[in-house]
């Protein structure tokens, strides 16, 4: 198969697009990721680790940032896609302000779980793995925190909240919007 | 930071280190052992010792009183929990108010303060000392015997208890092989839910050929409802490094990886500080304590992947790929990581190796019954009285667990099943309650030891939503590289979404059979072969309430919306007109303070009334 035939076959899917016509890299960016790949030795083996870290860094996975790891590495895109679509922890998405998981785990599902996913959906209008709207918060609906006697847990930014009801949980994230608003308030105050 | 010499450079050195933390005399000294696990902290612990430390402080006694944050004491129903010594007093659901007291009263006056001490359910008795309380009175604790006493950030702690011994004693005057044999004696058998024999797998890996030969800790807990690695992990990380460095040894490897679950920050920082410390001081890299024994460990977080748990998935994970697992007609101890001969245990099987060693492995083959020896840990949870992490010997009743240490069912409702063995564990019912808990007996009833999670179900759980849930989570979690966990799954799903729903239809039960049959027989690794177990122990013991839900439309446990309907009580119904205004659907009449109906025609079962209802005269019939 030539070049040019390859090339016209099939269509990639809308989700891959941004990632084979990203940007040039701020050099910031790039350099970050020169030390992500020193740090592990450019073994291949640790891609996970160093996707991790990255993560970790930039808040997820940008279409540019791992084609230029890609290419650092000298591996195909396609294998970064392939590890960052497999596991879940991975985002290719920004990140909300605040992080919050809810426990999906048996014990919490038995005490009534899916309730409380119903009603963060609803009232945030978030999917579970997105983001709201407004980027207060992502959610992600995770398979247990190994915390079953405080079930239903809920994890907001680290923090385990034990015995949460659909109203409680609710009332927590409108907390999260509150906070954000009066510290922006504040901030607006001092520059004032 | 270490007390230590830099590095100890031979075995002397070790000793003679140990010996000087062991002669500190510890009787009499005051301290506060707080519990760090996740369940103290979320209620706070944290805060706690804080506080602690200022009260220290503000009394001028620095050096002479200690507040030491260990891990999970196991009880997490009862969190936070504070122990005081000299005396053991075990005080639970303390709150930061209850510190000052506990300070002047407990750790300056030596006396218990009442009424944050367990109270005996049955006698009412106020217990002072943690080996009282039934909950742990019925446990025996070898895995578990040094979380929540020391302090899981400290090597001297954990050396000062008696760690690292086992790994001089191998060092000094075990050959590999005779350190094989000594497990093989004990009887050991892989604690992540295979149960295949630990010395078998050494002695493969031992005698496989290839080089490098890499031994790898599985603290990948995926499985929903069990935090028994968790707790491990976080509570002595070195009893897992000491078991990996008696293996290495045994096996003949040079390289270690644990694979720590992503959802487990504190236990990959615990693992990391311990790595570190063992570095240190010589307990981990080239020529270990003088040596030609030489061994690391490097730490690989877990991408949330629950197939990961699975050996070859997991190593395809480690080598930077998506976690496949691969057709195991060659044995990962032959060629597993990179090719290699590659030994894998969960990190349970390995804190088991340094007591063997240790106390010998017929010690340890004292515990337990014929075929599984020793201990097991589990997390009990659920429905239950008493939530929380256990180790109980191997052979102990369902019935013992559940009523003796989990303190029977919460809210005096009925049980109805316990699940073992995570998602593709199955769920026994009443009728077994007396069966022994061990790897052949769990099998037999349909279900399996698994890595250890043991739930609860009441009444009110309905069995055919329970089997729906876990086959939702096995096909989410499905890699898809095989065809009958990929399409199998999503068609069992199908099915008993549609029973759940109403929709059930005669035949059902039996396609669900077939399909599990194809599953278990065709499936590439053991979570596909296993997958269909929650499906089938329902059937095989709830068999009633999949004919109620298909046949007759009705959800016994009144769990399956649509399956039941809402009533009013008109006897305990007050007349408040809450639920009159609440019900989205303008489905319930009545004037106040007179008894309210609800119109079934128009009622959509949502359940708002029933939510509402003030003094729960709403019923589900």
């Amino acid at each position: 198969m030539t070049q040019t035939q390859s090339s016209n076959t099939m269509p990639l899917p809308a989700a891959l697009t941004s990632y084979v016509s990203g940007n040039e890299l701020m050099s910031q960016d790039s350099q970050f990721i020169e030390q992500i790949v020193d740090r592990y030795d450019r073994d291949v083996g640790m891609l996970i680790p160093m996707m991790q870290d990255l993560q970790a860094e930039c808040g997820y996975l940008s279409p540019d940032s791992l084609q230029a790891l890609a290419k650092r590495l000298n591996v195909p895109l396609t294998r970064l896609y392939a590890v960052a679509t497999f596991y879940t922890s991975f985002r290719l998405a920004p990140k909300g302000a605040h992080e919050v998981s809810l426990c999906m785990g048996t014990v919490c599902y038995l005490k009534g779980s899916a309730n409380i996913t119903q009603a963060i959906c609803k009232e945030f209008k978030v999917a579970p793995g997105g983001t709201t709207p407004d980027r207060l918060f992502s959610f992600t609906a995770v398979n247990c925190v190994g915390a079953c006697a405080l079930a239903p847990v809920m994890v907001v930014d680290g923090r385990y909240h034990d015995g949460v009801t659909p109203g409680s949980a609710l009332e927590i994230l409108h907390g999260l919007g509150s906070a954000a608003q009066a510290a922006q308030a504040e901030a607006k105050e001092t520059a004032e | 930071m270490i007390d230590a010499p830099a590095k100890l450079a031979s075995i002397a050195d070790f000793e003679g280190f140990a010996r000087s933390l062991r002669s500190q005399d510890r009787t009499g000294t005051r301290s506060v052992r707080l519990c760090m696990g996740t369940g103290c902290q979320a209620k706070g612990a944290a805060r706690l010792y804080e506080l602690f430390e200022e009260a220290i402080k503000q009394s001028g006694q620095a050096g002479a009183i200690e507040v030491k944050p260990v891990g999970c004491h196991g009880l997490c129903q009862r969190s936070p929990i504070v122990v005081v010594e000299p005396a053991g007093i075990f005080y639970q659901q303390v709150e930061e108010p209850d510190v000052a007291e506990i300070f002047r009263e407990t750790v300056l006056g030596g006396r218990a303060v009442p009424r944050l001490l367990y109270q005996d359910p049955e006698t009412g008795k106020k217990l002072e000392a943690a080996e009282e309380i039934p909950f742990y009175k019925v446990q025996q604790r070898i895995v578990l015997s040094q979380n929540g006493r020391i302090d899981p950030t400290k090597i001297t702690d954990y050396i000062a208890e008696g760690g690292y011994s086992a790994l001089v004693k191998v060092l000094t005057s075990m050959t590999p092989e005779e350190v094989i044999a000594e497990v093989e004696v004990a009887g050991l058998r892989g604690r992540g839910g295979g149960g295949f024999p630990t010395a078998r797998k050494w002695r493969s890996c031992r005698q496989a050929e290839g080089a490098p030969k890499y031994v790898i800790g599985n603290g990948d807990e995926g499985d929903p409802g069990a935090y028994m690695d968790r707790s491990l992990m976080e509570g002595n990380p070195h009893s897992v490094i000491e078991g990996m460095l008696i293996g290495a040894y045994a096996i003949g490897s040079e390289k270690g990886y644990i694979y720590v679950r992503n959802e487990y920050p504190l236990a990959v920082t615990y693992l990391r500080t311990a790595i570190s410390q063992a570095r240190e001081i010589g307990l981990l890299g080239e020529n270990i304590l003088g040596t030609s024994f030489s061994f690391d460990i490097q730490i690989n977080r877990g991408g949330g992947a629950f197939v990961c748990g699975e050996s070859t998935a997991l190593m395809a994970s480690l080598e930077g790929r998506p976690g496949e697992p691969r057709a195991k007609y060659v044995h990962t101890v032959e060629s597993g990581l990179w090719s290699k001969p590659t030994n894998l245990n969960n990190v349970e099987t390995w804190a088991n190796v340094p007591p063997i060693i240790n106390r010998g492995g017929k010690w340890f083959a004292g515990i337990g019954t014929e075929k599984s020896r020793g201990t097991k840990v589990f997390s009990l949870v659920g429905k239950i009285a008493n939530s929380g992490l256990i180790e109980v010997p191997m052979g102990i009743t369902l019935r013992r667990i559940i009523y003796e240490i989990g303190g029977s069912m919460r809210d005096g409702k009925r049980f109805k099943a316990v699940q073992t063995g995570g998602p593709s564990g199955g769920c026994i019912p009443a009728e077994h309650l007396d069966a022994r808990v061990d790897f052949e007996e769990l099998t037999k009833l349909g279900s399996m030891m698994g890595s250890g999670g043991m739930i609860v179900m009441d009444e009110d759980t309905c069995m055919v939503n329970v089997a729906r849930y876990f086959t939702d989570f096995l096909l989410n979690e499905s890699c898809g590289k095989c065809t009958p966990c990929r399409e199998g799954l999503a068609q069992m799903r199908h099915i008993l979404q549609g029973i759940t729903k109403g929709d059930g239809q005669a035949g059902d039960i039996e396609k669900l059979n077939d399909l599990a049959e194809i599953l278990s027989g065709t499936a590439l690794c053991a979570l596909g072969t296993t997958a269909a177990n929650p499906v089938l122990s329902t059937i095989r013991y709830f068999r009633d309430e999949y004919d109620a839900h298909i046949l007759d439309r009705r959800c016994p446990a009144k769990e399956c919306r649509g399956l039941f309907i809402y009533q009013i009580d008109a006897e305990a119904c007050k007349g408040c007109g809450i639920c009159l205004k609440n019900c989205p659907v303008e489905a319930i009449t009545g004037e106040r303070k007179a008894p309210h109906v609800i119109d079934q025609q128009k009622c959509t079962r949502c359940g708002t009334c029933w939510e509402k209802c003030p003094f729960t005269a709403v019923l589900k019939v």
